[in-house]
């Protein structure tokens, strides 16, 4: 009878074992894919930042609205970590106000020359501007579920997070096109 | 001469910038010359008649905050026509590291160019001047003003630009006549303070003190005090027994601030330091009012070493209470020092720096045939 109960209760702590082993193992994968995601948001701004800076510096734009794109590229660049989502979203609110400008799309036409390279230019720094918004909406998205798997009791109490930093949501203003909320 | 005047800032909202560029080009217009101003303006709105409106300005970030700005290739196309078009002697431009029409203007000019620098560029605008952009810009410019000797300072240090010293000037007939505020100034003698009361470099802290001193052996002398505050906490400051005798106006506008001016007998300017220029006590000065002020660089210059004005020692309420009484005191030497004031304040007149501004476009103008021109 003890023998019976002795390897039902075994058998339970095993079972449970391969349970909680398995949570945290999918705990640690989440962790992971929350590093990639936070990669490729950072690696989606610098794309971003360095399409804008091209813009800037291929001489088609009034020499106004370069600088003003220019100071915005640097301090998003130099931007400090917690300060880094208020300098994206000034690089955003600087790029719409410039590409929302009356006769922005027009002028690139004229400047384009045979290549259309203005107009290029601006497709890629709209088309990166694209990316940084997808790459956004995908880490907030694994990040939230990370936190709500790291707020499950079972994760509480077994610490199975172990030292892995919780994710933070980025919050900026990623909207370039015209439909977007205004700052 | 032919002025063309750029603005970087809206003509329709408020700041120091538009309030210089509207002086100088009166004051110009004033002297018989041809001014033309470009700035961001709502066309729907009426402006005076030398303003041409480079279209709405837009709200963006730059330099840690949002500014209004005009920019982009329809405000570049608007100042192109206007350079054309006024085909002028010389082209002013105000702020040209400031994104918008000054830094169009001067990028799309040829020919004399002069710049006036109003703040003091922080560190992080300096490094944007080493963008290719704006060193263009900068070194199409044949003249420089600085406003303040800060301003100056910074193009000489981290440009190495040097710059003329021009300071704003007062329109002095802004100031000469106005109705006083009711039921001022009335018979007991009213002493004025005007300025931010939460600035202890103003100094209100010393002339309350006087005030104290004065207020018990006069029993119809009153306080009155414009500026920025808490009014409350100040008039916990003085004895209860004469507490109703100071009265406190707040922020007042421009024209209230030239009634307030005519409402009192004697203007105190009691600050400890801090001051460039004091042009509170110049724009009091203009109102034609007897002036009693601390004995620091800025006002002893304005007050010819105390013949246009009182002085007395910096922060000491008994000598300020001495001077003061003295002025309450005596209805003639008020009046002669009110006439010696206008006469000195009307060195610091508009008409006057618009003198010295205008020796400036002479000076870049010289020994060139060429007038402003489109590149």
């Amino acid at each position: 009878m003890i023998w019976t109960l002795t390897v039902a209760i075994v058998l339970v702590l095993v079972l449970w074992g391969f349970y909680v082993s398995w949570r945290a193992t999918r705990l640690d994968r989440l962790h992971n894919r929350v590093e990639s995601a936070r990669t490729a948001l950072d690696l989606a701004l610098v794309r971003r930042s360095s399409e804008a800076y091209e813009l800037v510096s291929s001489g088609v734009l009034d020499p106004a609205t370069s600088l003003l794109l220019t100071d915005a590229v640097r301090r998003a660049k130099e931007a400090k970590p917690d300060e880094r989502d208020l300098a994206e979203s000034d690089l955003t609110r600087a790029l719409r106000a410039a590409f929302g400008q009356p006769e922005f799309r027009p002028s690139l036409a004229a400047e384009g020359g045979a290549g259309g390279g203005a107009a290029e230019l601006v497709a890629e720094v709209e088309a990166a501007a694209h990316q940084v918004y997808l790459a956004r909406k995908f880490y907030n998205d694994v990040a939230g579920r990370t936190l709500d798997a790291r707020r499950r009791p079972l994760a509480r109490v077994f610490r199975l997070a172990g030292n892995a930093p919780a994710p933070e949501f980025f919050e900026m203003d990623d909207a370039l096109a015209e439909t977007d909320t205004r700052a | 001469m032919r002025i063309g005047i750029a603005c970087p800032y809206s003509w329709d909202v408020p700041g120091g910038v538009q309030q210089h560029i509207r002086d100088l080009a009166e004051a110009l217009i004033g002297l018989g010359h041809d001014v033309s101003v470009i700035a961001p303006a709502d066309e729907d709105r009426p402006l005076p008649t030398y303003v041409v409106p480079a279209g709405k300005a837009v709200p963006v970030p730059y330099n840690g905050s949002v500014a209004r700005l005009a920019f982009g290739p329809l405000s570049a196309n608007r100042v192109r026509r206007w350079l054309r078009d006024g085909a002028f002697d010389v082209l002013h431009a105000h702020e040209p590291t400031v994104p918008s029409l000054s830094l169009l203007a001067c990028w799309a000019a040829t020919g004399p160019i002069v710049a006036t620098v109003h703040t003091s560029m922080p560190r992080s605008r300096v490094l944007l001047a080493a963008q290719p952009v704006l060193r263009t810009a900068l070194e199409k410019i044949d003249g420089r003003i600085a406003v303040s000797e800060s301003a100056r300072t910074t193009l000489v240090e981290h440009l190495g630009d040097d710059a003329v010293l021009i300071p704003n000037g007062v329109t002095t007939r802004r100031y000469r006549h106005a109705a006083p505020l009711d039921g001022w100034p009335g018979e007991g003698g009213v002493i004025g303070f005007l300025g931010r009361m939460d600035e202890p470099r103003k100094g209100l802290a010393v002339l309350l003190k006087a005030f104290a001193i004065l207020a018990p052996e006069r029993p119809g002398l009153r306080l009155l005090i414009a500026g920025r505050g808490d009014a409350d906490e100040w008039r916990q400051k003085l004895p209860a027994s004469i507490r109703d005798r100071a009265v406190f106006l707040g922020e007042t506008s421009e024209a209230e601030k030239v009634r307030f001016l005519h409402s009192v007998d004697v203007f105190c300017s009691p600050n400890t330091g801090g001051e460039s220029f004091g042009i509170v006590t110049a724009e009091a000065m203009a109102a034609g009012l007897p002036i009693v002020a601390s004995d620091i660089d800025a006002f002893r210059e304005v007050l010819r070493g105390g013949r246009a004005g009182e002085l007395f020692v910096t922060g000491d309420a008994a000598d300020l209470a001495r001077a003061a009484g003295a002025l309450l005191d005596d209805p003639a030497r008020r009046a002669e020092l009110s006439v010696a004031a206008l006469d000195a304040v009307a060195g610091y007149d508009w008409g006057v720096v618009a003198r010295d501004v205008l020796s400036v476009y002479q000076t870049v103008v010289l020994g060139r045939a060429a007038v402003v021109g489109v590149a």
